[in-house]
C-alpha cells in the first residue's frame, strides 16, 4: 500500500506517470553528475597528497636552516633581518566551476618583479646560513599556494559529492519506488472497477433474460 | 587582491615574513579564534596555521572550510608534525564517498 491515500483517478495516473519520468531522468542526471564529481574529487586527493608531502619537507628543512642561522648569527639578529619585510605578496583568487561547484583558484603577485629578491636585510649582521633558509622557503611557496587550492577545492568538493549522493539515494530508494507503488495502485483500482462494472452488466443482462423467458413460460 | 597570513607560534612563522607572507603570533587557542574571525572579513584568501594551533580550533576549521574563502590550511610547525593536515584530507575523503578509500 502506498505511504499517503491517492485518489485511483486516470487523472492522477497520468499525473504520478509524468512525475516518474521526471524522476527518473533527474535521478540518471544526479548519478552522471555524482559519478563526475568523484572521479575528479579523486584525482585532486592524489594531488594534494603528492603536494602536501613536498610541502611538508619543504617547510622542515626551511626551519632546519632558520635554526641554523638563528645559532649561527643569534635570534635577535635573524629577528630583526626578517622584521621589516620588502617583499609583500597577493593573491589572485578566481573560481573555477566544476560541476556547478565553485573551487578556488589562486594566482599570486609578489611586489618587487623579481623573483629572487627576497632578501630584505643587509648582510652584514647575519650569516649566509639565513639566505638559505629564506631561500628554501620561498622555493616551497608555490607548492604551498598550490596546496591551499587543491585542499580548500577538496574540502569543498567533499561536500557536494555528499550532498548530490544523498539526492541520489533519496530518488533511488525513496522517489522513484513511492511513485512506481501509487501507479500499481491506481491502476489495480481502476482494473478492478472495469471488472466489477463488467459483472454487474453481466448480472443484469442475466436477470433481464431470465424475467423475459420466465414471462413467456408464464403465459403458455 | 587578497592577502596571505601566516599564524602560529613565532618560530614556527616568522620565516614568512621574508616571503611576505603577514605573520601573527599567537599560541593560545581563543586568541587565534578571534584572530581567525578577524582576517576571515579582512581580505584573506590563505591562512596557513600550525598544525599544533590548528588542533585546538578545530571547529573554528570546520566552519570556515564551508565557506568559498578564506583556505585555512594546516602546517607543519618547528615542533614537528602531527599529521593533521594529512588526515584533514582523509576526512574529506570519508565525508565524499564513505569509507577511506585512499
Amino acid at each position: 500500500m502506498p505511504s499517503t491515500h491517492v485518489n485511483p483517478t486516470r487523472m492522477e495516473l497520468t499525473r504520478l506517470k509524468k512525475k516518474l519520468v521526471t524522476a527518473r531522468r533527474g535521478h540518471k542526471l544526479l548519478k552522471d553528475k555524482r559519478d563526475e564529481l568523484m572521479r575528479r574529487f579523486l584525482e585532486l586527493v592524489k594531488e594534494n597528497k603528492e603536494l602536501r608531502q613536498k610541502v611538508e619537507e619543504g617547510i622542515a628543512n626551511a626551519n632546519r636552516n632558520f635554526a641554523l642561522a638563528e645559532a649561527v648569527s643569534g635570534s635577535e639578529a635573524v629577528k630583526t633581518a626578517l622584521l621589516a619585510s620588502k617583499q609583500s605578496v597577493s593573491v589572485e583568487a578566481g573560481s573555477k566551476n566544476v560541476m556547478s561547484v565553485n573551487i578556488p583558484v589562486f594566482d599570486y603577485k609578489t611586489r618587487t618583479p623579481d623573483q629572487s629578491d627576497i632578501f630584505s636585510y643587509g648582510y652584514v649582521s647575519t650569516s649566509p646560513d639565513l639566505d638559505a633558509a629564506v631561500r628554501s622557503l620561498s622555493d616551497v611557496f608555490p607548492d604551498m599556494l598550490r596546496l591551499a587550492e587543491t585542499e580548500k577545492s577538496c574540502a569543498l568538493m567533499a561536500a557536494e559529492i555528499e550532498k548530490t549522493r544523498r539526492r541520489v539515494n533519496a530518488l533511488e530508494h525513496v522517489m522513484i519506488p513511492d511513485y512506481m507503488e501509487k501507479i500499481h495502485y491506481i491502476s489495480m483500482k481502476l482494473d478492478e472497477n472495469e471488472r466489477s462494472t463488467q459483472i454487474r452488466l453481466l448480472k443484469v443482462k442475466d436477470m433481464v433474460i431470465k424475467k423475459n423467458y420466465d414471462a413467456k413460460h408464464a403465459e403458455t | 587582491m587578497y592577502k596571505i597570513a601566516a599564524i602560529g607560534d613565532r618560530t614556527s612563522v616568522y620565516g614568512f615574513a621574508a616571503l611576505g607572507l603577514d605573520t601573527f603570533f599567537v599560541t593560545d587557542a581563543d586568541e587565534a579564534k578571534v584572530l581567525l574571525r578577524r582576517l576571515e572579513n579582512e581580505s584573506y584568501a590563505v591562512i596557513y596555521i600550525t598544525e599544533q594551533l590548528a588542533e585546538q580550533v578545530r571547529d573554528e576549521l570546520e566552519r570556515i572550510s564551508a565557506l568559498p574563502l578564506p583556505a585555512v590550511i594546516p602546517i607543519p610547525g618547528v615542533y614537528g608534525n602531527t599529521g593533521m593536515g594529512r588526515n584533514a584530507v582523509n576526512e574529506s575523503v570519508i565525508k565524499a564517498v564513505g569509507s577511506d578509500i585512499v
